[in-house]
């Protein structure tokens, strides 16, 4: 039959006039129509003509030296039109990675961690290119396996990777260490023994997904000019492009990359996935290519958030304040860096937590292991430390015989504390008053699940499953805060481009912004246009698709977006409504004595005074010109932490966020269920609250996975995943998920466009930690590590 | 092999189908119908959710086989067949279980086409309207299963509970939302049915 | 790959007679998974789809006769009084779009362990009506499992329907996942009282290498009850009683450690179903009016 559909076209958005509203409204997605009708074309809904499918080959084991491929069998079938391996990459460049150029395209000589990929099938159909992977013969012969800090730093230890020769080897202990970042500031030897009570724990955090729905997946399309087009679901497209064009052997000019629909990201499209592969088959077949990875293949295809191993040490005077922290962070990188550096920065910078210790002795390290690499995702290194130092505040504050909340609020930070890097906060830091917020809503009423009819067992732990009628059931509540760094630290030069164009179109003004920020379903689309709406007063605003014919976005992680591409943009149609006023004067300065002497806006499709009077409107302004900027806008600098003491300013802003959490839990059983988990959290400004409750519910429900269920299961004697789909790595359904309601402060930031603060990652931090607590308190139980499972409440490990 | 269907009221027919391809393959890469979703293909996700002679079901695990001479609508079809139902059973929902297009009247719909650069001109049904008013739309690579489920159990239970909405959407994973407002949607539709259903009852 | 589309029970068995390693396909919820994956690909798919009696059911005097194929959905909404076990482990499987697909025939044709029907079945108890081209025949609940995912069947035999005890008293049944829907079992429980003969079943799921019957703990609870003169009686159930059959069925589990639970967990959860259901079971029979059933 004939397929209706064209070429994979990106989605352009344009919002019709019905929907007006700058920012501070809760003006609808321009994506909305779209995505509700089925017509938004996501990577994995890109077609073309003709087009092949691949299909990557990975290895079936974690560490072996690979002694033959031969591709030969696979080739013969009928309907294969290449197979690639190692020997087959065109460029001297051969390897990649976000921030060490460590990953192999494909695997040459060995392979470092289960599911690497080693060959490369396109076909005419995606079964013939399966069928033809399981005829390539890989001979491997199996290499000795490092999957923990004793293994990896033993003197004898295997190396992940033989001759490093990046920027962190020379300060690192150990080669199978990636990177090492302590902090010390004060002496906590000393201030230790100012101490009444002590408290030390040994946590342990697993190995989460992003679990993103959208799975990997692209179109490469080649063109006359030898270069490809590239339709992809990333999170940075200009990172990407870096990336991918060395080892293409391109220039940056011949890989034109689009953003194609982004079924969710979280971190997990930091790193490249299909996109080199299908470009590679691409130009060697010279016809498009597709990749779709499935459910399985996705728990290979992206980093996961990096386990860990935490030890911390607290101490309080019996009033209540604390005296000194000291902890060691080791986070597991698995095979391949990926973001790994910048996790131990957050990891080691944020251990402390949202508190004022002046004594503190610091320690992060990110490991090479044959375990799964690991990167970012949301929160990335500071949920790690949060779930933690939280257990510590409720140890402490238990020991010491006080309210946990008030304990946390007696050393909470605020606006002008010192932090252990030695940066000063410098906007607000309500901490304790999110916290009083949270303590201070009713309670949820108890035994909401009895009923005349019996035990509504939807509103029990156990659900469906018919487990619990209410025997063994006890209440627990538990609270929890946390702070993340929004924006990249450290001296990363972090900035956004905007392209904004303003013109007349059958007879409207109509504002088009053009950037390539991934939006990944963040709500980006709806913020930039209601910048442009509230800085040039035009109803009609376009948002170009995302793409690499406009300079860098960065990425859309950290919380950053909003704050930086949001800047970018804010700072475009500043620099546009100065050309449109400079046009303005031109054509009719002579009219009117205020072009010249008044503060202009754009309103309303009008030039205005700041007094409201009405100068002329932008479509006599703009008749037969338009006006277009594209200018880069960066946040203030930050610095690299000190490799020594780990001081410097190296966070831009911070964001907080705090949980009061609700469970009832079938101490029997060991099941959980949450009955609520409030939020509050300071915003600064939110520029669209719709967006800012989503923002905060999908992260706290995020943290609420790792708390009870989320973990990806890795065999500590094989370093293979054992639970690579949705039926044994299990997220939270809506009858996991209870009600969240959001409690929303708007402290601004002075230092940010319109005083806005990242949002996105806060609420991933506390929730964790909130609800870990809610089941202590109900159980009694230590419970050490997350996720908890039924075996650790019922002491059936 | 060859499959003959009927997909949101008109019928296609796919050519050398692998035997082992699925519905939602069929639907995807065949008819260039892609709003069903591909997240998991286990069942497990529901964002490929389809009615099959109006059951909600898991297009990833029907067999493209086991279609032949049966009826699909999918999320592009879905404001048709909402507004079909309107007329057949005005005020929406129907207590009686005997509610949905009944087959004879399906089979002489067909789903209208939209701009294919914006979606704008193409309308939408009260549950699609409600997702995007209540913000239950983040990515959205869930949402084309979801409106599935929560349009049919609309019909069957136009007054539902919360409980009752999370049961029957407990099939449907959602990562960015935390699904409040997906819930909100849902109430809001059932809401908007109800007033609806109100008025025309006073005429 | 073929697709073989018989149009009639008579067609399948035929074809099933002439291709055994042909692979039946009704809901498609276990079978397609596997193809998606890449872990099955069979030489025949044998489509049952368009066969309608296999989505029928009749209740008889003391059986249902429940087609292969009825979805558990319509377990759930239609014989919640004649097979009460059933319908609440129908209610458990997987999601409302697996439930409008899947039936007991495709749970036994697989005959996983953690397949949620099983301990609903053993402890119902029932006959499984299989035919083949030579014949049919019934085989009985207990001699139908006979290893991990192997069953009674030959080759060439095909489910046809399921002939099920009608509930002569209160059912129920229990399985702990770790989440609170769309789980598979990590251990399932299910209980049937039988105030006709007396007796008592038990089925339990995912804590062995088949579903099996914790035969001890109905042993020991028979002759409890009958010589405590409950069943008269219907005074509640002592607790030493009740903790006798929790732990013998407890120990009736022979589990493993997996992803899904370690097999120490496993054996603790059953006890702790077996204790819980037969006190709901039993306050149901006892007709104290208070509902122990659970709604949703």
């Amino acid at each position: 039959m004939a397929s209706t559909r064209t070429t994979g076209a990106p989605t352009k958005i344009t919002q019709g006039s019905g929907t007006k509203g700058g920012i501070g409204e809760s003006t609808l997605r321009p994506d909305g129509t779209l995505k509700v009708t089925g017509e938004f074309a996501y990577s994995s809904d890109m077609w073309h003509e003709d087009m092949l499918w691949g299909q990557t080959l990975r290895s079936t084991v974690a560490h072996a030296e690979i002694v033959s491929i031969d591709t030969s069998e696979a080739l013969a079938q009928p309907g294969v039109y290449a197979v690639l391996t190692y020997d087959d990459l065109p460029a001297a460049t051969k390897k990649y990675g976000l921030e060490l150029q460590d990953t192999p395209v494909l695997a040459h000589g060995k392979v470092r961690h289960h599911g690497e990929p080693v060959a490369l099938v396109a076909a005419d159909h995606p079964e013939t290119a399966r069928r033809a992977a399981a005829k390539i013969r890989i001979e491997y012969r199996e290499l000795p396996l490092v999957t923990d800090e004793a293994s990896a730093t033993a003197a004898d230890a295997v190396l992940v990777h033989e001759g490093r020769d990046d920027e962190y080897i020379k300060h690192v202990p150990h080669p199978n260490i990636v990177h090492r970042q302590p902090i010390v500031r004060g002496d906590a030897a000393e201030a230790a023994k100012r101490a009444d009570v002590v408290v030390r724990g040994e946590y342990t955090f697993g190995m989460q997904d992003q679990a993103f729905l959208g799975p990997e997946s692209g179109l490469a399309v080649p063109a006359e000019d030898g270069g490809v087009d590239l339709y992809v679901a990333t999170q940075w497209l200009h990172s990407d492009l870096e990336q991918i064009a060395p080892v293409l052997g391109l220039p940056e000019e011949k890989v034109r990359m689009t953003l194609s629909g982004v079924g969710g990201a979280f971190g997990g499209r930091e790193d490249i996935s299909m996109q080199i592969h299908a470009c590679l088959l691409a130009l060697r077949t010279g016809k498009p290519v597709k990749i779709v990875y499935n459910r399985f293949e996705s728990f290979f295809g992206h980093v996961h958030r990096h386990p860990a191993k935490l030890t911390y040490e607290h101490g309080a005077t019996k009033d209540g304040k604390l005296t000194h922290m000291k902890c060691r962070i080791v986070l597991d990188g698995g095979a391949y860096a990926s973001a790994s550096p910048a996790v131990v920065g957050n990891a080691s910078s944020l251990s402390v937590g949202p508190y004022v210790i002046d004594d503190v002795d610091i320690e992060a390290v990110a490991l090479y292991t044959n375990n799964p690499p690991c990167g970012a995702m949301r929160g990335f290194g500071a949920v790690q430390a949060c779930f933690a130092y939280e257990a510590q505040m409720d140890k402490l504050a238990a020991r010491l015989g006080m309210d946990p909340v008030e304990f946390r609020q007696l050393n909470a930070m605020e606006q002008g504390t010192l932090l252990p890097t030695g940066q000063v906060v410098d906007s607000p830091a309500p901490v304790a008053e999110i916290l009083r917020r949270v303590k201070a809503r009713p309670l949820p009423p108890e035994r909401q699940w009895e009923s005349s009819e019996g035990a509504d067992v939807r509103q029990l732990p156990g659900g469906l499953s018919n487990t619990t009628h209410g025997e063994g059931v006890v209440r627990g509540v538990g609270y929890a805060v946390g702070i993340k760094n929004v924006g990249f630290s450290e001296g990363f030069d972090d900035y956004s481009t905007a392209k904004v164009r303003m013109e007349v179109i059958n007879g409207e003004p109509v504002a088009t912004v053009h950037t390539a920020m991934a939006e990944v379903g963040q709500g980006g689309v709806t913020v930039h246009a209601q910048i442009a709406r509230t800085e040039l007063g035009v109803t009609q605003v376009t948002i170009h698709p995302a793409d690499t014919q406009v300079g860098s976005a960065g990425s859309s992680s950290a919380s950053r977006q909003t704050y930086v591409t949001g800047g970018a943009v804010k700072n475009s149609c500043e620099l546009v409504r100065e050309q449109v006023l400079e046009l303005g004067r031109r054509k009719f300065g002579t009219y009117h004595p205020a072009w010249a002497t008044a503060e202009l806006l754009l309103e309303g499709g009008k030039v205005v005074t700041d007094g409201g009077e009405v100068l002329g409107d932008l479509v006599d302004v703009l008749q037969g010109e338009s006006v277009e900027v594209e200018a880069e806008w960066r946040h203030r600098p930050t610095e690299p932490f000190d490799l020594r003491t780990g001081q410097g300013n190296g966070h831009v802003q911070y964001s907080f966020a705090a949980h009061r959490a609700v469970v009832e839990v079938d101490t029997e059983l060991g099941l959980v269920k949450v009955i609520e988990l409030a939020v509050a959290q300071d915003v600064g400004k939110a520029l669209n609250p719709l967006s800012v409750l989503g923002q905060i519910q999908g992260g706290t429900t995020q943290g609420l996975g790792v708390a009870v269920m989320e973990e990806i299961i890795v065999d500590p004697e094989t370093a293979k995943v054992k639970n690579p789909s949705f039926t044994d790595y299990l997220i939270p359904t809506i009858l996991d998920t209870p009600t969240i309601p959001v409690d929303v402060l708007e402290l601004a930031d002075e230092h940010a466009p319109y005083g806005l603060r990242g949002i996105g990652e806060a609420p991933t931090l506390s929730s964790t930690p909130a609800v870990l607590a809610a089941i202590r308190d109900a159980t009694g139980l230590e419970l050490n590590r997350t996720p908890v499972r039924p075996e650790h409440l019922t002491g059936t490990v | 092999m060859r499959v003959n269907f009927t997909v949101n009221g008109r019928p296609q027919e796919a050519d050398d189908v692998w035997e082992g391809e699925s519905l939602l393959y069929v639907l995807r890469e065949r008819m260039g119908l892609p709003g069903s979703k591909n997240a998991c293909e286990q069942g497990e996700c529901g964002s490929c959710t389809v009615r099959l002679d109006g059951v909600p079901v898991c297009s990833c695990l029907v067999a493209a086989g086991q279609v032949e001479g049966r009826e699909v609508t999918t999320v592009e079809g879905l404001a048709d067949y909402a507004e079909h139902r309107e007329q057949a059973h005005p005020g929406g929902g129907c207590a009686s279980g005997a509610c949905g297009v009944p087959l004879q009247d399906a089979q002489r719909w067909q789903a209208k086409g939209t701009d294919s650069g914006t979606g704008e001109g193409g309308r939408l049904s009260p549950v699609q309207e409600a997702f995007i008013d209540a913000g239950a739309v983040q990515c959205g690579f869930c949402t084309p299963g979801l409106l599935i489920a929560a349009d049919e159990m609309l019909e069957r239970n136009p007054q539902p509970t919360d409980a009752d909405i999370r049961e029957a959407l407990s099939g449907n994973l959602c990562r960015c939302t935390g699904y409040e407002k997906i819930l909100d949607a849902v109430r809001l539709a059932a809401a908007r049915q109800d007033r609806r259903g109100l008025q025309e009852g006073a005429v | 790959m073929d697709f073989l589309r018989p149009a009639s029970w008579e067609e399948a068995l035929a074809a099933k007679a002439e291709h055994p390693t042909a692979v039946p396909i009704a809901g498609g919820t276990d079978v397609m998974v596997e193809i998606n994956f890449d872990h099955r690909r069979p030489e025949y798919l044998l489509d049952l789809n368009r066969i309608g009696e296999l989505r029928e059911w009749e209740a008889g005097a003391d059986t249902v006769r429940l087609g292969a194929s009825v979805p558990y959905t319509d377990i759930m909404e239609n014989l919640r009084a004649e097979l009460p076990g059933l319908a609440l482990a129908s209610h458990t499987v997987a999601s409302p779009q697996i439930r409008n697909r899947g039936g007991v025939g495709g749970n036994l044709g697989t005959a996983s362990p953690a397949g949620d029907a099983h301990p609903a079945l053993l402890a119902a108890g029932c006959e499984v009506e299989v035919e083949s081209v030579r014949g049919s025949r019934l085989i009985p609940i207990d001699a139908f499992y006979t290893g991990v995912k192997r069953n009674a069947l030959a080759a060439d035999e095909l489910i046809r329907a399921v002939h099920i005890k009608k509930a002569d008293g209160p059912q129920q049944y229990s399985k702990v996942g770790t989440r609170n829907a769309m789980v598979i079992a990590v251990c399932a429980f299910g209980i049937a009282l039988h105030p006709e003969t007396r007796t008592v079943r038990t089925g339990i799921g995912s804590a062995a290498p088949t579903p099996i019957r914790a035969k001890a703990a109905e042993e020991f609870l028979n002759a409890a009850l009958e010589e405590g003169g409950f069943w008269d009686s219907r005074k509640i159930i002592t607790p030493s009683i009740a903790k006798q059959f929790a732990d013998l069925a407890s120990g009736a589990a022979n589990p493993i450690d997996d992803v899904r639970g370690t097999a120490s967990y496993r054996r603790h959860a059953v006890g702790i179903m077996a204790r819980r259901t037969l006190g709901w079971t039993w306050e149901s029979y006892r007709g104290t009016g208070r509902t122990t059933e659970g709604v949703a």
